[in-house]
Parts: C-alpha cells; sequence; structure tokens
C-alpha cells in the first residue's frame, strides 16, 4: 500500500501489470491525449492471445480488424517501451498462462489485467484482479490503483477429490452452491486439505472461476507446492535472493484463527464430475444428473432464468445428461490448458477415436505447452484419435477469433463462461474438465468419467 | 469524465437476472479501438438478426426497441448486472446508446467499477424497490424517474422514493467529474519512495529489458 488517503480508497501499488490487445489500445490512447508517460515498463508485460487466429502461425490474419487491434498493440510496446511476447515468440500464450510458466507471477504480489479471469494468479498467494480500461489506463500511468477493501470469504474444502473429479468439478461445485454472485463483494481464500493437495495448476484453475462466483480475486497461501513449482522459472528469483524470497513468502499465511466475513465449507468427497446445462457458470449438475425441472427453482426470477436458458441451450426438464450428444468440443482456455490438462484429455483420448458426429479442437494454452506436449508425444494420441491440435490462444473460450460454434452447435468446453453467444451467436456450450470433454468428444455424448474404460 | 449531479429520464425495464457483459456487448464488436461508436451494438444479440455482418435488422421484440422506451435514459434490471467479462466497451456501449443511470439491486464488481470511471451511475436497490420501479416502468406510459446523487435519493414524482448509498469517495468523483489519475498522482512522492524501496526484481529487469524493442 503506497497510501490511505483520509476519506479516500487505499492507494495499492502495482507489482505487475498483465497486458493484451483486446483492453488497451483506448487506455494506450489515453496515455497519449494526456501527454502522460508510461510510469513502469518493466512492471508491464503484454501479448497477444484473446483474437488471433490458432491456425499456422505462418497464415496471415484474416480478419482485418483484429490484425489492426495487434498492430496498434505491438506499436504501443515499440512507443512505450513495454516487453511484448508477440506472435511469432516462443513464448506467446494466454496471458493467465505465461505469467505462471514463465515465473513472472510470484508469490505476494499485486497482479492486475484487463481481464477479469487475472483471478488465475491468486493460485499463487497473489492479490490479482482484473480491472476495466480506464484503470488499465491509471496503472500505466500511475502504477497505483485506488481500492475499497473487499469483504472476504473463506471456502474450506475438506476431504478428497474422488478419482476423475478435479479441481474444475470443485470450481463448478461451489459456483453451483454460492450462485454466480455468491462472492460478489468478497475476495476469496481457499483453504483445506483438499486445497492443499492440489498442484499448483489445478490451484490455477481453481482460482480462475473465482470470477464466475462473483469475487473478484481468490487466492490460495503460498506453501511448498507453489515454491517447487515457481522454482528455477526463467523471470523467478535465483540463488541468494531465491532464499530470502521463498523465506518472505512463507510469512504470508493467513494467520491461524483469522476470521472471515463469511465461511463456506466443501466436502470433497461429495463431488463428482460436473456438466453445465444452462447459460451461466452456476446451472451446473452431476454428470449422472439430469436438467433440473422448473418447479425446483424456489424464487420466480430464478425460476424465469431457467426456462429462458433452456430454451436457449435446446433442452427439457428431466433429460439425463450423458442422454445430450455434443457437436463440438474445445480443449483449452486459461482454465483448463496447462500440461496437466493436456495430459489428462491424452490419456482419455489415447487409442479411441473421436465420434464421427463430433469435431473436436486442442488449443495449447502457450507456445511452451505445446512444444513440452509434442515432446511427450500428446499431439499423437489427440491427432491419431482424431482431435485438431492448434496454435496457443484464447481462441474458441470467447470466439473473438475464427474459432466459433455455428447456431444451433452444442459444445462440451473446458472453459469457463456458458453465457449466451459467449463462443458464437445461438452456440450451446456446456462446461466441463478435461477428462469430461475428451470422454465426450469420444462417445459423442457427455459420460461419467468414472467408469472410463483407460487404454 | 462526464459529472453526474441530477437525471430525470424515462426508464426502461430489463427484466432479467444475471444480465452479463457478454451480452450487453458480444464479443464481436471488442476489436475496435476506440471508445466511442459501441451504442449502435448494445445488447446486439437480443436485438439483432446476424452477427454484425451485414445490414442490421432488429428482431423486433426487445424492450429497448418499443417505441414507448425510445427515449429511455435509465435502466432497470435484475440483480447481478454486468457479471462475467471485465470489457469496458459494456460501459462504453449503455453510456454511448444514452444511458445515464442503471437501476438493479446488485451489480457485478468490476461493472460497477467501470460504469464509475465513465459518469454512467449505478444505483442499488433492495429487490423490493426495484421489482415496484419494474412493474411500473411496465404499467405507466413514459414512466420517469429523477436520480439525484448529491441526496442519493431516486424518485418518480408519484409517491415513490428511495435512497440508496454509495461509498463517499466515488461519490465525490462521480459529482464533480474528477479525472483519478490525476488524484493518485498527488501522491508522486509516496510512489516514488515505494519504488525506490522495491525495486524492480533482477531479472525482469535484465531479460524482458533486453526482450522490449523501443
Amino acid at each position: 500500500m503506497v497510501a490511505a488517503p483520509e476519506g479516500q480508497s487505499a492507494l495499492l501499488y502495482i507489482d505487475l501489470h498483465l497486458v493484451h490487445e483486446v483492453t488497451s489500445p483506448q487506455a494506450f490512447d489515453g496515455l497519449r491525449a494526456n501527454r502522460r508517460r508510461l510510469r513502469q515498463p518493466l512492471r508491464t508485460v503484454a501479448t497477444v492471445d484473446h483474437n488471433i487466429p490458432t491456425t499456422p502461425r505462418g497464415l496471415p490474419i484474416t480478419d482485418p480488424i483484429a490484425a489492426k487491434q495487434i498492430e496498434a498493440l505491438q506499436k504501443n510496446c515499440r512507443e512505450f517501451g513495454v516487453p511484448l511476447f508477440d506472435m511469432d515468440s516462443a513464448e506467446q500464450g494466454i496471458v493467465h498462462v505465461i505469467g505462471p510458466e514463465l515465473g513472472i507471477t510470484l508469490p505476494g504480489m499485486t497482479i492486475v489485467c484487463g481481464d477479469s479471469h487475472t483471478s488465475t494468479h491468486g493460485a499463487f498467494g497473489s492479490l490479482a484482479f482484473g480491472i476495466g480500461t480506464s484503470e488499465v489506463e491509471h496503472v500505466l500511468a500511475t502504477q497505483c490503483l485506488p481500492q475499497k477493501k473487499p469483504k472476504t470469504m473463506q471456502i474450506h474444502v475438506t476431504g478428497k477429490l474422488a478419482d476423475g473429479v478435479t479441481s474444475k468439478d470443485l470450481a463448478l461445485g461451489i459456483i453451483g452452491r454460492i450462485g454466480t454472485d455468491g462472492a460478489t463483494g468478497y475476495v476469496i481464500e481457499y483453504t483445506g486439505e483438499a486445497v492443499r493437495g492440489l498442484s499448483m495448476e489445478a490451484r490455477m484453475t481453481l482460482c480462475n472461476m473465482s470470477i464466475e462466483a462473483g469475487a473478484r480475486a481468490g487466492l490460495i497461501a503460498p506453501d511448498d507446492t507453489t515454491f517447487a513449482y515457481a522454482s528455477g522459472r526463467r523471470f523467478a528469483p535465483k540463488g541468494k535472493d531465491w532464499e530470502a524470497s521463498v523465506a518472505y513468502w512463507r510469512t504470508l499465511a493467513t494467520d491461524r484463527g483469522a476470521t472471515f466475513d463469511r465461511v463456506v465449507e466443501v466436502d470433497a468427497s461429495s463431488l463428482a464430475p460436473f456438466v453445465t446445462w444452462g447459460t451461466n457458470p452456476g446451472m451446473v449438475v452431476a454428470v449422472n444428473g439430469r436438467v433440473p425441472e422448473l418447479k425446483s427453482f424456489a424464487q420466480e426470477s430464478d425460476r424465469r432464468a431457467a426456462e429462458q436458458a433452456l430454451a436457449y441451450m435446446g433442452l427439457d426438464p428431466g433429460t439425463p445428461i450423458e442422454a445430450i450428444a455434443v457437436d463440438r468440443v474445445f480443449i483449452g482456455s486459461c482454465t483448463n490448458s496447462r500440461i496437466e490438462d493436456l495430459r489428462a484429455a491424452a490419456r482419455v483420448a489415447k487409442g479411441q477415436h473421436v465420434n464421427p458426429k463430433v469435431r473436436a479442437m486442442v488449443v495449447p494454452g502457450s507456445q511452451a505447452i505445446k512444444r513440452a506436449a509434442e515432446q511427450e508425444g500428446l499431439h499423437r494420441i489427440f491427432l491419431d484419435a482424431g482431435f485438431e491440435w492448434r496454435e496457443s490462444g484464447c481462441s474458441m473460450c470467447l470466439g473473438m477469433n475464427p474459432d466459433i460454434l455455428q447456431p444451433g452447435e452444442r459444445c462440451a468446453s473446458t472453459s469457463n463462461r456458458n453465457f449466451e453467444g459467449r463462443q458464437g451467436r445461438g452456440g450451446r456450450t456446456h462446461l466441463v474438465s478435461p477428462m469430461m470433454a475428451a470422454a465426450a468428444a469420444i462417445a459423442g455424448h457427455f459420460t461419467d468419467i468414472r467408469d472410463w474404460q483407460f487404454h | 469524465m462526464q459529472p453526474f449531479r441530477k437525471h430525470t429520464g424515462v426508464v426502461v425495464p430489463l427484466d432479467k437476472v444475471n444480465v452479463d457483459t457478454d451480452q450487453i456487448i458480444p464479443k464481436q464488436f471488442l476489436k475496435r479501438i476506440e471508445r466511442t461508436g459501441f451504442g449502435e451494438f448494445l445488447f446486439y444479440d437480443w436485438r439483432f438478426v446476424g452477427d454484425g455482418k451485414e445490414r442490421k435488422k432488429t428482431t423486433g421484440d426487445f424492450v429497448l426497441d418499443q417505441p414507448r422506451y425510445a427515449k429511455a435514459s435509465i435502466l432497470v434490471a435484475g440483480k447481478n448486472f454486468g457479471c462475467g467479462s471485465s470489457r469496458e466497451h459494456a460501459v462504453w456501449a449503455l453510456a454511448d446508446f444514452g444511458f445515464r443511470v442503471v437501476i438493479a439491486s446488485s451489480f457485478a464488481d468490476i461493472f460497477a467499477n467501470n460504469s464509475l470511471k465513465n459518469g454512467l451511475l449505478t444505483v442499488r436497490l433492495n429487490e423490493e424497490q426495484v421489482a415496484g420501479i419494474m412493474r411500473r416502468a411496465k404499467e405507466i406510459e413514459n414512466y420517469q424517474l429523477t436520480v439525484d446523487l448529491e441526496n442519493s435519493q431516486v424518485d418518480d414524482g408519484r409517491g415513490f422514493t428511495a435512497t440508496f448509498t454509495m461509498d463517499e469517495f466515488s461519490r465525490h468523483c462521480l459529482l464533480n467529474g474528477l479525472d483519478d489519475i490525476g488524484l493518485t498522482l498527488e501522491h508522486e512522492a509516496r510512489i516514488a519512495a515505494y519504488e525506490a524501496e522495491h525495486p524492480v526484481r533482477a531479472e525482469m529487469k535484465a531479460i524482458l529489458g533486453g526482450l522490449a524493442r523501443p
């Protein structure tokens, strides 16, 4: 904290500002219009991810407006001296994937980005949250942001996730319970043995989805798992600096006995693989369940929302989830495109074939993940099974590039939002884990991964 | 920023909960690099047929297109308005379309923040009050509200009044149309002192410095 002026919001210093092509051009224009400089180019890191094609990098960008936005970022980064992991860079990737992967994201930082899924970086015990373009400009100009103190929510997860149940399912289970506005106004801290037992990548998936419960940020206290992940990464501290950093990071955990404004208890062992049935991430049910009956909603507004959602999704109440056939499968996004996600999906796909009625796509989160997967031969497994193997980017998570659903197409997606039209106008999105998505691609419909015969 | 003191206008009811920013402004319109011109794409998928590449044709049944709401400048909607993506384009689209106020029982955090920066007032009332406004906006032709930020009050001149709360600093900035970047820069000495104590770490300096192409 830099200052806490009387009668104003506290002024937070921002350690890391991540920038991408879609929410930054107007902010750089603002700097120019007001003759302001970029205060800290080396605490600012840019990449292109949202609207770039996932076809081979040598091909031209066919969308002229997307090309113009990418050019604007290139020009702005040159003019203001911002490090840019560009289209042709070996480090390019989804902004929330490359930050952690390169050791740019570390514990105890304040991190912002003009993207709501900035909450991902909370997995390191950082305060990381999404901001709008005016705030992007504010941070570019001042490296600070005035912030009101949020309320605190503890989500305490006991027990152990069963085989086939992932941190994506944990996130969906939590949102299904507290609702998409359940954590609005709060920052979530995830605690408990089930959270401690998660890998860093699984923790990122969990924190990533905090915004889908309304929380701007969700975080997990850093521990040995965190330090082991960050150690040796390209931009992480080295030698004595590393030792000193770890010693400091160990002090960051919440005090024993601290109180929270709200506490939610979750038993991990009670969770199943989840599938969303509606048009927000809170409309979710276990894979062995059914699309809910409208009379099960107590509130009139929720019942009406469910009715509208089912009409949009083309589903009848009471339909078993496993009876829902899919046309498309998307494995990717800042939620589920990391190497562990790809390994999990490949394990399901190995020796199998994508259903002839399904088009399935795997989009690694970054160029580094793509290389790692190819080294392990995962791409072979996917290609042999009939999946497309693409270049890195946000892709079909938000359909700003050519990877979109056609009207009425139904998609099993490992992304984070099933809003109307999110993946393409009229497209119907069901959110699932990477294993569940791969299984749906092969079966042609949703299927319980806990019953899967692995080859 | 345009200051907000008091506004009187026609109310349009958007009777839906969890209106997300993907609906307010679909992604195919986020590629513009200006802040202006987003109004015509507001609620595009609900208002228009097609994906925006061809000439626009309205679906005809969306509430904003009903002639009685043509002059509306106050939007009343269900809970959790503005959830989802951080895109400020959603606020730019609402403001560019002519909205000065959105009333709901709750707003997503990022959306509410973005609104503040653009002089769009988000008024939080309880569910009962919102339902009442929604009902009257549907039943009464040309139903208007006066939203007075100085007194934190909403009044329809027909007997309905409600007070709303907002943190003092945000209210102060909105009332005066303050540039909050300017306010932050008044703390230059404090920021510089903080930076002196917390220098950029060596790895970022050495490697990212080399990557930048000035």
